[in-house]
Order: structure tokens, then C-alpha cells, then sequence
């Protein structure tokens, strides 16, 4: 997987940003850094709440233009 | 022009039927081939596998012979794909065949890998194939009382069958009459009880209101088979006597194998369905690494497009629309009612109360399928 990898969850309802990010992080190595994209306005809390709950590492979390841009390294 | 169909799914049935017909013209004077090749002879009603797991279904209604859904005028060959050669146009067979293409469209679907997940192979019931769910009523038809908890694997197919496992298994143990003797706890990976926003909100009472247990966050690690003990990623754990998995999936080996995509995802364009980087090649269903539900509703919009833009190619040198994310799942919410989610990439869905006909025609849309999926409904 490359250094930074983008998940483009922009307007999806089903499977989800959060479900999108939790199955590309299956298919990632610990290390690699993924860059979530989304719209849902949940988004900004949600996925930090899992992150921090699993145990990877929150690097960045910001809303530009109404998309979430939240960058995650996997830890284990 | 020679139109190559891999897989004879949902997807991949719908594109080649809706395209026979739109181009009867051009296939009768031998200007268009259109092509199939599929691993099976058989084509399975998948959606019916939750019925069979309650016992109001048998697997022998699941099925048709795939010939008998095709148009005539597209060749079928029960002889899977093994190589893609997408630089050169081709594709090559098990028996070894090569066969050449214009236009190419990969629809060979997904399959679940409960061997992902240690010990959920071994422990937990789920009703994903048909020896599986036939397995699974077994065990609920001799269940006399005790806990039973769900757990759902990431990614998976048809995001409301959760929801509608629970709905069905709190009217079926109520029907026996040991609703009170069954404890049912649900576990599901994020932060509500189900993905989409308007479902979790109308589901959360219906699960008060029945009586069902359920913790969110919980993304399976392991199950432990001698102490009836599953685990989670987030460090929690629950005890069952009955353990059922929506299992994860992945994509097919074959598109692993060929590297078109990680997971046997292949990236696609989320409006032209085309396969990012080839113009050629389309994708459908649950091949697409969309960011879009693995269900037959959404196989069958895309083929739509998928098709109307092929013809539209073929006669006057462009496509002519584009995939809008639309996906209509019913909702089955017992054994006698049910309601529906419909949505786009724009539009969330708007549930609606659920209501017995809705149910019946749930019930009409299982026969009616075999129309649908002839490119006729």
C-alpha cells in the first residue's frame, strides 16, 4: 500500500465513511497512513471515536469545503 | 464489436439480456457478438438464503438454470475467466480458451472469508450459502432458550440483512413461544446500530421495543470456541450459546490474482462504472470498489446504465448516462411486514413505517426476480 492512501467516502450512505475506512484499515499494513474523505457531518467525531477506541493514531482531522479530510496511521 | 460478459450474476445477467435486446438489431445481422462466460450453470436468487434460514424457504427455489435466463442471442459458456489480459483485449479460460473482446464488463462478483477471523469459521452460524443457512435454521428450530449474539464482519453484502436477521428471529422465536427463554445481543461495527443514519434511527426503538441487547463499536477479533466467548477488535466480549456471523467478504481470487484490485475490488469510475484507467472495461456489483452497497438493487441500477451506455456507444458513438449511486433495498421487519430504503450519492433514504404490504410485495418481488433479472422489469 502506498504512504498515503485516499479513501474517497464523499455522499455515500451505505456502506458508509466510517464502514469504508474500518475495511480498507483491514487491508492495510501497521504504518500506513489513510486519508478518509467524507461528507456525512458525523464524520468528524465518529471515526475518531473508533480510532481512539481500537487504538490507531488520529494524525489529522480537518473540514475544508464542507469535506472531511481525517488522516489515520494503523498501529496494530 | 464483440461485448465480453465475466460473470453471470445479477449484474452481469442484467447487462447482457438488457443489451441483447437493445441491440437485436446489430446481433441478428452479426455486427455485435455479445459473450458470457460464467463459473456456473446455475443462477442463484441470493436474497432467498434469509428465508431459508427460517424455514419458509427450500433451496431448490432458489435457482434457475442460467441458459434459461439468457437471451438466445448471447453465447454462455460455463468456463470461468483465469487471465485478464486488459492490455491486450483478451481474456483466457480454465479450459483454455482465449477470447477476444471490444468491450469487456467484469461482474464477477464477491464471496465471504469468514477464515479471516480466527475461530469464526468453526463457531459461528451464518446463512450466506445455502448448506449455511439451512444449517442455521437447524440450530434455531432446536434452540429451546439461552443467548444468541450476532456479529457483523466489515465489508459485507447486503448492509440491511443484519438488521432483518434480528427482526425475523424475534418473530420466530415469538412464534414458538420462547421469545422470553432467547436473550439475542447484537453487535455491530460502528458507532449506532446500523450504517445509514435514517436506519439506525428507526431501527433503535424497534429494538428497544422487542427486547434486543445491543453494543456498537464492536468489530470482531476472535472467537473462542471452547468458552463460547467472541471478541472484539475494541477489547470488549461477549458469551453466547449461539453464535451467527454476517461473515465479511472479498472480493473474487481471480481479480486478486490479476491485480486489477487489493480486496478483488477493481477501482471504478463512480458514474461511468468503467474500470479507472480502461475506457473498455466496465464493472458491476459487488466488483466495483464503490463506495456503495454490495446488493443486488445496486447491481441492477448499474447494469442498467452499464448497458444503455454500451448500446448507446455502439449506435451513435457516445454513453449517455451516468450512475447515480441509486440503491432500493427492502427492509424485511418480521415475518408480516417490512418497509424499504432508497438512496443516491445525493439523497439519504426517508423510511417509511412498515407495513404488511409491503411485505407481500417483498414476497411477489422474490418470484418476481427471475422477470428482473432477464432485463424485463
Amino acid at each position: 500500500m502506498s504512504d498515503c492512501m485516499i479513501i474517497d467516502a464523499r455522499d455515500t450512505y451505505c456502506p458508509g465513511p466510517l464502514m469504508e475506512l474500518i475495511t480498507y484499515m483491514k487491508q492495510a499494513n501497521v504504518g500506513d497512513i489513510l486519508e478518509l474523505l467524507s461528507t456525512d457531518e458525523g464524520s468528524g467525531a465518529d471515526v475518531p471515536e473508533w480510532v481512539d477506541k481500537v487504538g490507531h493514531e488520529i494524525l489529522s482531522n480537518e473540514k475544508i469545503d464542507g469535506v472531511w479530510h481525517i488522516k489515520i496511521r494503523k498501529a496494530k | 464489436m464483440r461485448i465480453l460478459v465475466v460473470g453471470g450474476g445479477t449484474g452481469g445477467t442484467i447487462v447482457a439480456n438488457n443489451l441483447a435486446r437493445r441491440l437485436s438489431s446489430e446481433t441478428r445481422n452479426r455486427k455485435v457478438r455479445i459473450t458470457m462466460l460464467s463459473a456456473s450453470d446455475k443462477h442463484m436468487y441470493q436474497p432467498g438464503l434469509l428465508y431459508v434460514a427460517f424455514g419458509q424457504m427450500t433451496p431448490d427455489e432458489l435457482y434457475r438454470d442460467q441458459k434459461s435466463l439468457l437471451e438466445s442471442s448471447i453465447d454462455f459458456y460455463v468456463d470461468p475467466v483465469e487471465k485478464f489480459h486488459l492490455d491486450k483485449n483478451n481474456v483466457v479460460t480454465k479450459s483454455g480458451k482465449t477470447h477476444e473482446y471490444d468491450i469487456l464488463v467484469i461482474a464477477t462478483g464477491s464471496r465471504i472469508v469468514p477464515e479471516q477471523i480466527p475461530g469464526l469459521s468453526e463457531g459461528a452460524e451464518t446463512f450466506y450459502t445455502e448448506a449455511s443457512a439451512v444449517q442455521l435454521f437447524k440450530r434455531l428450530r432446536n434452540f429451546e432458550g439461552g443467548k444468541i449474539a450476532v456479529v457483523v464482519g466489515v465489508p459485507h453484502k447486503c448492509p440491511i440483512a443484519p438488521v432483518e436477521l434480528i427482526f425475523s428471529m424475534h418473530d420466530y422465536f415469538k412464534s414458538r413461544g420462547i421469545r422470553d427463554k432467547v436473550e439475542i445481543k447484537y453487535h455491530y461495527p460502528i458507532g449506532r446500530i446500523h450504517t445509514i443514519e435514517n436506519v439506525a434511527k428507526w431501527a433503535k426503538p424497534e429494538f428497544d421495543r422487542m427486547g434486543i441487547e445491543y453494543e456498537t463499536l464492536f468489530n470482531v477479533k476472535e472467537v473462542d470456541i471452547a468458552n463460547n466467548v467472541v471478541r472484539s477488535e475494541e477489547e470488549t466480549e461477549s458469551h453466547y450459546d449461539l453464535l451467527i456471523a454476517i461473515p465479511p467478504h472479498c472480493g473474487m481470487e481471480v481479480i486478486e490474482d490479476n491485480n486489477l484490485g487489493v480486496g478483488g475490488w477493481i477501482p471504478t469510475d463512480r458514474h461511468k462504472l468503467t474500470m479507472n484507467g480502461f475506457d473498455n472495461v466496465y464493472v458491476v456489483g459487488d466488483t466495483t470498489n464503490l463506495p456503495v452497497s454490495k446488493t443486488g438493487s445496486a447491481a441492477h441500477f448499474e447494469a442498467e446504465v452499464i448497458s444503455e451506455n454500451i448500446a448507446s456507444i455502439i449506435k451513435i458513438g457516445t454513453p449517455v448516462r451516468d450512475y447515480d449511486g441509486k440503491v432500493y433495498c427492502f427492509i424485511e421487519t418480521g415475518h408480516d411486514s417490512a418497509t424499504y430504503a432508497m438512496f443516491n450519492y445525493k439523497n439519504p433514504p426517508d423510511l417509511k413505517p412498515s407495513s404488511q404490504p409491503m411485505h407481500w410485495f417483498k414476497m411477489a418481488y422474490n418470484k418476481m426476480y427471475w422477470t428482473s433479472v432477464r432485463g424485463l422489469l
